[in-house]
């Protein structure tokens, strides 16, 4: 079974962000592996673990883990985070012109590199913590023509049966879906704790091969991404007035009579 | 004039608010096209500003992944040459959104809480701390919209209906929903809907009973902190926050919370926004336009019972 797993840096969650000539600042930020893809690369360990009964997570198993990430050259340090994990490879596409590609370039470009890899699956976080559009997964599906099965919270796979089951819990209630290899599965941050990497794991990464793919490499065009190619333009962006700090009381008794006080008089009850 | 789609939303065989929203804003651009899969929510839809639903058949949209769906939006662009699709802002309107926008090789904008009648988009970005408007250029305008930006208009009149058959191909049909356990009904609004929402914190210490009850005795919607879901004191589906839900109501009550930027995130753009807390240095003072520094169990008791007494 092969398993790819899409992981992206982004800028620190917990750092203040900025907008810089229509897109985000991302140089002057510090970066991070996407919080959310680290779900995703635990489950694939686990579901690798779980379909390989004696052997650690790893190539011996005939099962294998590859990274699939687009970035600027920076990206290599979440990378490697994700490779001391226990991923097996990855695949880094890398190229100047990719700069400011939006939504669809990135599921374009994600979307050759998994076809021409020929995986069984692909296994992403439900969205990253900068553009928070939650699309990706759902957009490499309707690319690669898979089966979706997006919003796990818990899955399973049966490698003999070329089989994915997942549970989602949505307005409707708790889903259980399946469907056959290729399959494209993202997974809730609710699904797993994921691993620290080991000191061994975090010394093996460093042996391990990131491939350096361009856009010629995959066969993509640099018209079809980047800024220029994007499909949506920013008109503005404005820095909105902090909320002006409001009214502060002490709790001397009556806290609760005052509040409510408050509410009547702003007429929100 | 354009022709502007929209999906309808409908959960437990009622029409969402959300879609009257969708409408509304619709009505500014051109003809609004209500598209629904299930006839039985038809009736419903004049309550809103719709001139026309489209009712898709031969398909039961709630057996598969957002495919068919998507597959069936597809087709009714073109079938319309659809100047914009506007959908509702859930993980399964996005998901039907993104796939619709390569499947009509269209750009996307996700999460608006506005759109024009020039198609121009407002979204409130980096935690609520800046306000980005921005444009599709290429394609049909395919922008998802969160609920509780707008008041919904009435409807003046009943809308035409038509009847589209979608043609589904088999790669839409490969991820199948095999069983669904319903929800457990709570008798609270939804979470991204309410317009007022009582959340509760790492200062419940698991105890959401206070929380709970002054949300009755609003009408709102509970929510909760990741550290109080991580702690399994409440469920994730209630989580609000960057990992959470996004929640935008009239009135925000936030209780034994400290204000993370995490949680800020997804509730920052609340019109109101109330704080209880012990810790007088709490981050999330800085937001509230009301903060009361005291104990969550003896502020909301007092606040519940003092809401019932004018309430009677």
């Amino acid at each position: 079974m092969k398993i790819a797993v899409c992981v992206k840096q982004v800028p620190d969650s917990w750092a203040e962000k900025k907008m810089a000539g229509g897109v985000l600042d991302r140089a002057n930020v510090d970066a991070v592996l996407n919080d959310l893809d680290e779900y995703a690369v635990e489950e694939a360990l686990r579901i690798v673990e779980a379909n390989s009964p004696t052997k650690e997570a790893g190539e011996e198993s005939g099962h294998s883990i590859t990274l699939i990430s687009m970035g600027p050259d920076r990206a290599t340090e979440a990378i490697r985070k994700a490779l001391s994990m226990g991923a097996d490879d990855a695949i880094h596409i890398c190229d100047a012109a990719l700069a400011g590609s939006d939504a669809l370039a990135t599921s374009l470009v994600l979307s050759k590199a998994i076809s021409d890899g020929g995986f069984d699956l692909v296994i992403c976080g439900t969205e990253s913590t900068d553009a928070r559009m939650s699309v990706i997964p759902a957009m490499l599906a309707e690319r690669l023509g898979w089966a979706q099965l997006t919003f796990a919270g818990t899955v399973s796979v049966d490698p003999s049966a070329s089989k994915v089951s997942i549970a989602r819990s949505t307005e409707f209630g708790i889903e259980n879906m399946e469907g056959n290899f290729p399959a494209v599965v993202s997974v809730i941050e609710k699904i797993n704790e994921p691993r620290y990497p080991s000191f061994k794991g975090i010394m093996a990464s460093k042996k391990k091969t990131i491939t350096i793919k361009s856009l010629s490499d995959i066969g993509i065009s640099a018209e079809q991404v980047g800024s220029k190619a994007a499909w949506s333009t920013v008109k503005d962006a404005v820095i909105r007035p902090a909320r002006s700090t409001g009214i502060k009381i002490e709790d001397g008794g009556d806290g609760g009579s005052k509040l409510v006080d408050f509410l009547a008089e702003k007429r929100v009850i | 004039m354009s022709e502007v789609l929209i999906l309808v939303d409908a959960v437990d065989g009622k029409v969402a608010k959300s879609t009257g929203e969708l409408a509304t804003f619709a009505k500014a651009i051109g003809r609004v096209n209500a598209v629904v899969f299930d006839a039985s929510l038809v009736s419903q839809l004049s309550a809103y500003e719709i001139d026309n639903v489209i009712v898709c058949s031969g398909i039961d949209v709630t057996k598969f992944s957002p495919a068919p769906i998507a597959q069936s939006l597809a087709q009714l662009v073109t079938s319309k040459s659809a100047a914009a699709v506007l959908i509702t802002s859930s993980s399964r309107g996005k998901e039907v959104a993104g796939r619709l926008a390569v499947a009509t090789n269209s750009g996307i904008i996700t999460d608006a809480s506005t759109i024009d009648a020039e198609l121009i988009t407002t979204q409130v970005v980096f935690g609520g701390s800046t306000t980005v408007h921005a444009a599709v250029t290429h394609g049909t305008t395919i922008v998802t919209l969160r609920s509780n930006s707008i008041e919904p208009i009435a409807g003046s009149g009943t809308p035409t209906t038509e009847d589209f058959a979608p043609v589904i191909s088999d790669s839409a049909k490969l991820g199948v929903v095999i069983s669904t356990q319903p929800a457990v009904k709570g008798g609270r609004p939804e979470l991204t809907e309410a317009s007022i929402v009582v959340s509760g914190g790492r200062g419940t210490n698991g105890d959401f009973k206070p929380v709970e009850a002054f949300a009755d005795v609003l009408g709102a919607a509970v929510g909760a902190s990741r550290a109080a879901t991580d702690a399994g004191w409440y469920p994730h589906t209630h989580q609000v926050g960057q990992t959470g839900k996004t929640v935008s109501p009239q009135l925000y009550v936030a209780c034994g919370i400290s204000g993370a930027i995490q949680h800020r995130a997804g509730m920052q753009t609340s019109k109101m926004i109330v704080a209880i807390n012990k810790d007088s240095e709490a981050p999330i003072f800085e937001l509230a336009d009301y903060g009361v520094i005291g104990d969550l169990f003896n502020v909301l008791p007092q606040a519940t019972t003092a809401i019932a007494a004018k309430k009677a």
